[in-house]
């Protein structure tokens, strides 16, 4: 019963339990891209094509012609049955359950058409123009600025910060040391979540409300990030750095010029680690960042998608460029991050 | 590209090189530690533990006021004003009724999303730790949506649960009628726990995997040789071999869970009515969203929070150390 989960395959047979196999990653396959997929293809439709139901897979939209007195754009439609099939006409209005349509070169005759019998005509729009707005009209590169400034600093803040505490705790016989390594560590059980009312008292005294900075200071210690290299650095050797000292190098250069090359390893994983979580991060910046001119991505997301109930087109295209980053690093990066998370086991 | 990382690596170790080297000379080669240890430490201290220590002290006073000496004393009042039920079972009857509305919901997530997922996960890493073509790529498409920001999730999904989204369009198409996913309470309580287990899912199944090529495969072999059946290898080797990574991924998946709500908050923002409120959205709404904000019920809120989560996190290390010893 449990074969086809666990079953390692024979060499040759590809037996029901690999169909089996095969029909759950499938079917995950199909689950977790498709949302995707669908996203990243209805953000090419123009606004009409998205108010269309039922939605089509491809971005086809609705054909208008502009026809001599009427003001507004009239949509075309393939008369399929009923006596005028097989003509193009476009349409006036609709009265129940029939249509009054004309045809383009006899703007003056009007005809009933049954609404079944007619179907709109459609062509490929690759609506650019969503994508465009979303720079010109919404100001999207400030957030993008604002959200690359703010992972950017946190990263490389975070990798130094982190990684000297580490320093110390790996290569140094000092006391305290075991009080300081538990102090670190137990910062893990009191994520920001549950001190947000001090942490804004904090923040907003040190007068950060409404810059980059009220989201920068507050993350730029981890302790998973410290642990994470204090174990690797103690795999280095320690005669390396006493080598390194016996030539007079300063403390600071046995850090810089040996320790952290070698971990170079740790450090990519921490770094990738890092961008997520701040390229990701929601919750603190919504409560620090109120200004739009201050939002990162993900707030200003959010506010679109309160404000623009209907303006689909645009703030899908936002979502797509919103994800686009991430998914870039990770196409380049997939086999580096996977590995990198299930040896360290931190997210 | 790597000549000026390697400029900008070199010039950072200048710029820093002369205040170290003068530190070093002033303090003796041992204080250096601390030198090392100093920014860290200042900023766990800043932005961590004074906090908590803060929290205490909100959770005891009340008003709308940020500042500590503007708020008057009111000592157990917060806990008094939220504990105040009569009975915990039904929310309906607590003063806060809300509160309670949010540690129900809470509850039934974690149950229901820790439960789904795990099962989940352990199914899709036994089947990936198959020795099957293709494995790569169907690790890396579980995985992708991990790395999504929680807005660009729930905004995905509000694309496909919309009224007229592509959800309704296939099932009206199998004539099975559509439905307002979002607007409807029981439904709207599925798809948050359905959306997070799709978003942090292949997490645990990577941990999973991990945690299945660690054991060694001669276990199996000489499962094999005595024609051991597989849903016996799978009961009697696979799972309690598996047991700590299972541990450690139930634990860290149960803390996430309960700090639920980026995805949520975006998708339903709590709705319909407080449908699918969770504790953190309460403890938000309460503390930044509504005026007049009311800190001292926020802090109090959190420090209850605090409590489960520390219990959590202590189990969540015992199992790594289980898991570190083990492995």
């Amino acid at each position: 019963m449990f074969r086809w989960i666990i079953a390692r395959r024979g060499r040759e047979r590809f037996d029901l339990t690999d169909w089996m196999a095969f029909g759950f990653l499938g079917f995950g396959v199909v689950l977790m891209l498709g949302p995707v997929l669908w996203l990243v293809l209805s953000s090419f439709k123009t606004e009409a094509a998205l108010q269309e139901y039922p939605p089509r897979l491809l971005p086809l939209a609705p054909q208008f012609q502009d026809v001599a007195g009427f003001d507004a754009p009239l949509q075309r439609f393939a008369v399929t049955g009923g006596e005028h099939a097989g003509r193009e006409l476009v349409q006036i209005r609709r009265v129940g359950l029939n249509a009054q349509m004309i045809d383009p070169a006899d703007p003056d005759t009007v005809l009933n058409v049954n609404i079944a019998d007619r179907e709109p005509v459609r062509a490929v729009e690759i609506a650019q123009e969503n994508y465009t707005t979303v720079f010109t009209r919404f100001n999207f590169a400030r957030y993008f600025w604002n959200s690359t400034f703010i992972t950017v600093v946190a990263t490389v803040l975070t990798v130094l910060f982190n990684s000297m505490a580490a320093f110390a705790l790996a290569k140094y016989r000092f006391t305290g040391r075991t009080v300081v390594f538990v102090l670190i560590i137990a910062t893990l059980m009191v994520p920001p979540t549950v001190t947000l009312v001090p942490l804004f008292l904090v923040v907003s005294q040190m007068g950060l409300i409404n810059s980059p900075w009220a989201v920068i200071w507050p993350a730029i210690a981890t302790p998973t990030g410290v642990f994470l290299l204090r174990q690797y650095m103690l795999t280095i050797p320690d005669d390396l750095l006493d080598a390194a000292r016996m030539d007079n190098a300063s403390e600071w250069r046995v850090y810089w010029k040996i320790v952290l090359p070698l971990s170079a390893p740790a450090l990519a994983v921490l770094v990738i680690f890092s961008v997520m979580w701040r390229w990701n991060e929601f919750l603190w910046p919504l409560i620090v960042l109120n200004r739009s001119e201050v939002f990162t991505l993900q707030l200003a997301l959010n506010s679109f998608q309160g404000e623009l109930q209907t303006s689909w087109a645009n703030l899908l295209a936002m979502t797509v460029l919103t994800l686009l980053p991430i998914t870039l690093v990770f196409a380049f990066l997939q086999r580096f991050i996977t590995q990198g998370i299930a040896q360290s086991g931190v997210k | 590209m790597i000549g000026a990382v390697r400029l900008i690596y070199e010039g950072a170790f200048n710029l820093f090189e002369g205040p170290m080297r003068w530190l070093q000379r002033s303090l003796g080669t041992q204080r250096m530690v601390w030198v090392f240890l100093l920014p860290n430490l200042l900023i766990f201290g800043l932005f961590t533990y004074l906090p908590i220590l803060l929290n205490a002290w909100y959770a005891g006073t009340s008003g709308d006021r940020i500042l500590l000496g503007d708020r008057p004393w009111v000592g157990a009042a917060n806990f008094a004003t939220l504990l105040d039920c009569e009975s915990y079972l039904n929310p309906n009857s607590c003063r806060r009724d809300l509160f309670w509305r949010a540690v129900h919901n809470t509850g039934w997530f974690v149950v229901l999303q820790v439960g789904f997922m795990v099962l989940l996960s352990l199914i899709a890493a036994l089947i990936l730790n198959r020795n099957i073509p293709l494995k790569g790529f169907f690790r890396a498409v579980f995985f992708y949506p991990v790395l999504l920001s929680p807005v660009v999730v729930a905004l995905i999904w509000k694309w496909i649960l919309q009224r007229n989204g592509v959800l309704n369009a296939g099932l009206d198409w199998a004539g099975m009628g559509t439905v307002n996913w979002l607007l409807d309470p029981n439904w709207a309580f599925f798809w948050i726990v359905f959306v997070s287990i799709w978003a942090n899912m292949g997490f645990y199944v990577l941990i999973l995997l991990a945690g299945l090529q660690a054991i060694p495969s001669d276990v199996y072999e000489a499962a094999e040789m005595d024609g051991t059946p597989a849903w016996r290898r799978l009961f009697r080797i696979t799972l309690p071999l598996l047991t700590p990574t299972l541990l450690v991924v139930m634990v860290l998946s149960l803390i996430r869970a309960v700090q639920a709500f980026d995805e949520i908050y975006v998708l339903t923002g709590g709705g319909p009515g407080s449908a699918t409120l969770l504790l953190i959205q309460y403890i938000y709404d309460v503390g930044f969203a509504t005026r007049p904000r009311q800190f001292g019920l926020a802090a109090a809120a959190s420090l209850m929070m605090a409590g489960v989560l520390m219990v959590l996190t202590l189990a969540q290390l015992a199992a790594t150390r289980k898991r570190g010893e083990d492995g």
